[in-house]
């Protein structure tokens, strides 16, 4: 049998603070971005009109930007969408849009003007047009905002019930960390942000979650298989253990999800790019720091056993400390601290 | 064999049968275009049901909202409510197969025409201020009578009936022993009249009953000019909203009216259903203004004990009620023992009609298909590559074990496709691409009960009792990681929309499946396994 990563024994724990700097670093780049660019919100959120089409024979795209200029779509966008015959114009209503569609209508009805004097009439196939009014822009920001407090909410609330609320902050804060990561991500490719990648965005929070209970759920099984070791030994221990399906699931995913970014299409590129990051930030998190933040929530408040409490100082055991510890492996399975 | 292994076995067979079972193309009714006639008619298809969303087969979404600009609306919701009536009636007009319209939420309704390419049209069709009128039906027999003079006009055009031996002749439908003699005399004289066949005496004076299957037929004998020119002055033919049905067959409704409405929906002020608290009937009442009410009691005094049809957008709206009295500025109209529900839908066509709910689009989109084919193309492309990457990963590694999970994988699929058939959801791009991310997620219960096994193997126990254990202790993990990504789900879809509700459906049975198929099916297999091979000392995993 081929063993990946069997008996590992390494000190994850070791690394927390090169971790925080690393990911602290991603969220600074993250936020300069978005402080000077911003998101690229998609009209969904926005309101305004898009348009995707098809020409025969290549267009200029600042013919197609004069044209916009021309009827006074000024903040207009034009991407080559997958194609070099292939665009995508884009144009949002303007912050202080008036209530009613006529803005909506107006903004939908300059674009197609604007496609017609620079692509010409029926010279171009549209496959794709969408036009959104204010108020619906504004309440899908809403709703996705909503959707990610009560997803933190619930799996707080369920992991609560099923481990312990130290455990449930832990994943939460974890999953935080990757929320903003992925913005972060978003923000730096440039990635437009529509209702489908908020989805991906979820998705991540649901993948995530999923890779930290794994980790926890060993951990929940240890600290009460090896009574006599100190949190982090036990949480080593955990990752160290469940490390081979952390490598073989992350494979499969990664697997399927560069399939989809590679070959899916250009509609769907962004929800995988969103998702093949977020597979790895939700990795990432589930040890750098859902582990170690559980170790400082123990620390902070220490649960009933108190081992928490004494997170570092390891008990002096002169004894093999870890009873059940497997007879077969050659490395002592419990990492010594190095403080 | 062990009978618990053929138990299980039979769990299995009986979930494949189901899935199996919900994926065979079946009929289903759909209204199409009829080529020669150009006007909608039913057809049945065979075809996978499975629903395609709008972004892979191409077509329009609307979403409407009632205009607020020119000052708040008070009732939003009633006025969704009589837009998505007055939609309703003119749904064959779209020309599209399966159009939707539903309302989303209490004050937006959701247009969706699948396959349909001119967001124009859609738009003023679904616009457009519905029109109300009441007319009284054809009490004279003006247009039966005119009815021989048609059929000769449609003969001598080179019309001829379909199905020469059909029962001829207005009447017979409720005749019984009469239509075989009718139509023997028909075939005698060797002349079925060509549009007095399809027709059928209804109930009332000017009603006609036609089967719904050749609905699409006379509409298009009826609107020839030869035929126009000779439906006697001052009638007009108008079709029934619905069709109904008497015994096993269906009907459509055709009623002769007159061509001058006696009051349009200006008039009306307001409508609303009640029971009547001594008949204990439906009833609907409405108010008139005053112009109209002058002009409704002139007009009910002379035509008591007729039939007066009311005409949402040139349908007929239910069964025409009879003028008992003059009538004023109240009248009601009284549906005896129908439910009332049927009195509150009248209601709504009257105040469909008496207000028009101006309505804005809020959301527009449209896709064409070969958009949508591409993405089905390109998305079934990446599915495909992705399942032959997570077979290699896991043959590769698990060996045998690996090969299980995989022909679990296999169930895995069906039970997701089958389960999106029988809930009826529909399968939208983000929804495909989930379906292939989940692909991925689904073997990660098999990886951490074969990660279990192993462990249990090192741990020094027998081969059975580590399979045991594996899948024992690898359990807990299973149910919680798994329960936290429905509960994410769940949130996705209560919050999304379309696309992304798609997405968190095809996630949530995928969830359910993959478990199904990684803890039940893959055990069922191992047992299977280790009973054949009783003496097996190393485990392939």
């Amino acid at each position: 049998m081929i063993r990946l990563f069997a008996n590992a024994n390494y000190d994850f724990i070791k690394w927390r603070r090169v971790a925080f700097s690393l990911t602290g670093g991603i969220m600074l780049i993250g936020a300069i971005f978005l402080a000077t660019r911003g998101l690229n919100y998609s009209i969904e959120f926005t309101g305004g009109t898009s348009v995707q089409f098809e020409v025969a024979h290549r267009v200029e795209t600042g013919k197609i930007r004069a044209a916009l200029d021309q009827v006074g779509l000024r903040g207009a966008d034009i991407y080559n969408f997958g194609s070099d015959t292939s665009y995508q114009v884009r144009a949002r209503l303007g912050a202080n849009a008036s209530e009613g569609d006529a803005g909506t209508q107006a903004v939908a009805d300059s674009v197609a003007r604007a496609l017609d004097q620079s692509v010409g009439q029926g010279q171009y196939q549209i496959a794709q047009r969408q036009s959104v009014g204010p108020k619906v822009g504004r309440e899908l920001q809403g709703k996705a905002l909503l959707a990610i407090l009560v997803s933190f909410l619930v799996t707080l609330i369920y992991l609560a019930v099923r481990f312990e609320w130290r455990f449930g902050l832990a994943a939460v804060i974890a999953t935080a960390h990757d929320i903003v990561a992925t913005i972060a991500f978003i923000s730096v490719m440039h990635l437009e942000v529509s209702l489908v990648v908020v989805g991906a965005v979820l998705t991540v929070v649901g993948y995530s979650l999923n890779d930290t209970i794994i980790i926890f759920d060993r951990v929940r099984e240890n600290l009460r298989k090896y009574r006599r070791q100190n949190l982090y030994e036990i949480l080593n221990l955990s990752i160290n253990e469940t490390l081979p399906r952390s490598v073989l699931t992350h494979g499969t995913t990664i697997a399927t999800t560069l399939s989809l970014l590679i070959l899916g299409g250009e509609v769907i590129r962004p929800f995988a790019w969103v998702m093949s990051f977020g597979i790895f930030t939700g990795t990432f998190s589930s040890i750098y720091i859902a582990a170690p933040v559980l170790l400082w929530i123990e620390k902070r408040w220490p649960g009933e056993d108190a081992r928490g409490a004494r997170a570092f100082g390891s008990r002096p055991a002169t004894t093999p400390s870890a009873p059940a510890a497997p007879a077969m492996s050659s490395q002592p399975r419990t990492p010594q601290p190095t403080r | 064999m062990d009978k618990r292994i053929r138990n299980r076995l039979w769990i299995i067979v009986g979930l494949v049968g189901l899935s199996v079972g919900s994926l065979v193309p079946r009929n289903t009714k759909q209204r199409v275009i009829d080529r020669e006639t150009g006007r909608m008619k039913d057809t049945t298809v065979r075809r996978l049901p499975i629903n395609l969303g709008l972004d892979l087969q191409g077509g329009i979404h609307l979403a409407l909202e009632v205009d607020q600009s020119k000052g708040p609306v008070p009732d939003c919701a009633d006025a969704i409510q009589r837009a998505e009536k007055v939609v309703r009636t003119r749904i064959d007009e779209f020309g599209t197969t399966e159009p939707v319209v539903q309302i989303q939420g209490r004050c937006r309704l959701i247009v969706e025409l699948a396959g349909e390419k001119d967001p124009a049209r859609a738009k003023s069709i679904v616009q457009r201020t519905a029109f109300l009128e009441f007319r009284i039906t054809d009490m004279k027999g003006l247009f039966k009578d005119a009815l021989p003079q048609i059929d000769a006009g449609l003969r001598k055009a080179g019309v001829k009936a379909r199905g020469a031996n059909a029962p001829s002749a207005v009447a017979q439908l409720f005749g019984g022993d009469t239509t075989k003699a009718a139509r023997d005399s028909a075939a005698e004289a060797n002349t079925p009249g060509v549009l007095s066949s399809l027709l059928f005496q209804g109930q009332l004076p000017g009603e006609f009953l036609v089967p719904e299957e050749q609905w699409p037929l006379v509409d298009s004998l009826m609107n020839r000019p030869d035929v126009t020119s000779l439906i006697p002055r001052g009638m007009e033919l108008r079709w029934g909203a619905q069709s109904e049905s008497r015994g096993a067959r269906a009907y459509r409704a055709l009623y002769a009216v007159e061509a001058r409405p006696i009051i349009t929906g200006e008039e009306l002020v307001k409508a609303s259903a009640r029971r009547d608290p001594v008949t204990n009937g439906s009833v609907v009442t409405f108010q008139l203004s005053h112009r109209g009410a002058r002009k409704f009691s002139d007009e009910t005094a002379r035509h008591i004990g007729d039939y007066m049809a009311i005409i949402l957008d040139g349908r007929v709206q239910g069964q025409p009620p009879v003028i008992r009295s003059q009538i004023g500025a109240n009248g009601q109209i009284e549906l005896g023992s129908k439910p009332l529900q049927e009195a509150s839908d009248l209601a709504l066509v009257l105040r469909a009609g008496a207000l028009p709910a101006p309505l804005t689009i809020v959301d527009e989109r449209a896709i064409s298909a070969t958009l949508g084919a591409d993405s089905i193309h390109d998305a079934v492309i990446a599915g495909v590559v992705g399942v032959v990457l997570v077979i290699v990963i896991m043959v590769g590694y698990y060996r045998m074990s690996g090969a299980l999970a995989v022909a679990a994988l296999t169930l895995y699929c069906l039970f997701t496709l089958a389960g999106l058939a029988m809930f009826g959801f529909t399968l939208t791009l983000p929804g495909l691409a989930g379906f292939v991310l989940s692909i991925g997620i689904a073997v990660d219960a098999n990886v951490l009960i074969f990660e279990r096994i192993r462990e249990e193997l090192v741990h020094g126990k027998s081969l059975r009792l580590a399979v045991d254990d594996g899948f024992l202790h690898a359990m807990n993990a299973i149910v919680d990681s798994n329960v936290s990504t429905i509960l994410t789900a769940l949130i996705l879809y209560a919050v999304g929309t379309g696309p992304v509700q798609g997405f968190a459906i095809t996630l949530i049975i995928g969830i359910v499946a993959s478990m199904i198929s990684a803890i039940f099916v893959v055990k069922t297999l191992f047992l299977m396994w280790l009973n054949r091979r009783p003496d097996m000392v190393t485990l392939s995993i």
